[in-house]
């Protein structure tokens, strides 16, 4: 992994975002290199997943710069969003379509209609529920479906927001095995996190964001003690 | 390749935003079912006299199209808005205006069907012959429906980045929409009345300028009303 690091594929700097009268980000900066993995961390409502939305292009800064795979986020929005891919919170799945529905349509809007349908829905076990309607699957299939619409994309930069929330390990297993093959091709992946364990093996680096800014950073290796020191009491 | 790959995009909306309506319980019949009530409330209103419910059908049936087209706008966003499903249709690549022109379609099809059927509860209640002009009555429909749905797609766009969006999508669209609803009313009742002053004509060229002019500027603008 550590042979792609050498150029930087998402450089956001001083980027503030406010909501009203109420700054959520006040200048948070963050690099990212090709075959690197950045997990962020921080209390609820310091900004994480404000700052991803940002990078994603789906909300405009008030100030501060960010580039993309080279691209500005705010001259060049559709060029960036050609090379992220982004996993919010919700799976932002249509309930009324099927499972291979949905990945039809995604691969659709991607342009790349002949995608492999089937085998992105083995990927993520989920064949034998392809051609039922997504709004009776539990919130971990929604999940891992939105996983695979992830992989149709073949992105250069992840995006994700708290990715492992509702998966089981399996589905632990494949969002990382996403990130891994991501980093392998020469990506990068920026990864909010609300827990480390899912995520061990994979995380370079981590940082904190406190505040709207990026506090600290640290290797990904050194976050357990201070964990292990957090909870120790 | 590029003109494709919109086209693509295009049939994609369109295909995905009539089947989720298709399969949703609260779709295309609840709206029909507008539809059909403010018709028959309208005829309860006017009372028995068929010469008053002849008068007034015209009216009544665009009124029915109308806010029954403003049910469907509202839910042709809100599909989107359940489960985040907006944040990833505007991350896919290429031009907003597909995304807008998609919609527009499947709101023009899911409208041109709701007319049909209020056109037929309409013809009964208020016991309307078909006029000898119909091809030019059904190109004044049309005229009217694109008018109705272009607008109405464009607000929702704007009223779902609010909260207030059922409230605001209204009276966003009320005023924008008396021009539409005016010529289609006046050009619709020249033809039932055998449109002998001719006055048909220069309704529907104010529905045609009016269509082409909104259909221009709401594809330029939607890249700003739907961003944050």
């Amino acid at each position: 992994m550590a042979s792609w690091k050498s150029h930087t594929l998402l450089d956001a700097r001083d980027i503030a975002r406010r909501f009203g009268a109420r700054w959520v980000l006040r200048g948070a900066s963050i690099t990212v290199a090709s075959g690197e993995v950045v997990g962020l961390l921080g209390a609820n409502g310091s900004g994480k997943s404000t700052l991803l939305r940002v990078l994603a292009t789906l909300l405009r800064p008030n100030a501060g710069t960010a580039t993309i795979a080279g691209y500005d986020i705010m001259r060049e929005p559709d060029a960036v969003r050609h090379n992220i891919g982004f996993l919010a919170h919700t799976p932002g799945l249509y309930d009324d379509l099927t499972a291979r529905e949905n990945l039809v349509f995604a691969a659709a809007m991607l342009g790349s209609p002949a995608a492999d349908i089937d085998g992105a829905l083995e990927r993520v076990a989920l064949t034998h529920v392809a051609d039922e309607r997504v709004r009776g699957f539990s919130a971990g299939m929604q999940r891992r479906l939105a996983i695979a619409r992830l992989a149709l994309s073949r992105p250069r930069v992840l995006l994700l927001d708290e990715p492992y929330s509702n998966l089981d390990t399996a589905g632990t297993v494949l969002m990382n095995s996403l990130i891994t093959d991501t980093v392998d091709a020469g990506g990068a992946a920026l990864v909010v996190l609300h827990e480390l364990a899912p995520s061990a093996g994979v995380i370079d680096r981590l940082a904190t964001v406190h505040d709207g800014r990026i506090a600290s950073g640290f290797d990904a290796a050194e976050a357990e003690p201070r964990f292990a020191l957090v909870g120790a009491d | 390749m590029g003109r494709s790959a919109d086209w693509g995009r295009i049939r994609a909306i369109a295909w995905k935003d009539l089947t989720a309506e298709r399969r949703s319980k609260a779709g295309f019949y609840s709206v029909a079912a507008l539809g059909i009530t403010i018709l028959v409330l309208f005829g309860f209103a006017l009372g028995p006299d068929t010469r008053a419910l002849r008068d007034a059908a015209v009216g009544a049936l665009w009124l029915a199209v109308f806010f029954a087209g403003v049910l469907t706008f509202n839910r042709s966003y809100q599909v989107e808005l359940d489960g985040g499903a907006l944040d990833t249709l505007l991350l896919y690549g290429g031009g907003r205006w597909t995304i807008f022109t998609g919609k527009l379609l499947a709101n023009l099809a899911f409208v041109m069907m709701m007319l049909v059927i209020v056109l037929i509860v309409g013809a009964v209640l208020f016991q309307v012959q078909v006029p000898a002009q119909w091809p030019t009555l059904l190109a004044v429909l049309a005229l009217g429906v694109i008018g109705l749905v272009t607008l109405g797609t464009f607000y929702a766009a704007m009223a779902s980045r609010s909260r207030a969006r059922e409230v605001l999508l209204p009276l966003l669209l009320f005023p924008m929409m008396v021009p539409v609803l005016l010529a289609a009313i006046q050009a619709s009742k020249a033809l039932f009345g055998a449109d002998l002053m001719q006055e048909s004509g220069a309704w529907m060229r104010l529905l045609v300028a009016y269509d082409l002019v909104f259909l221009i500027i709401t594809h330029l603008a939607f890249e700003y009303v739907i961003e944050v």
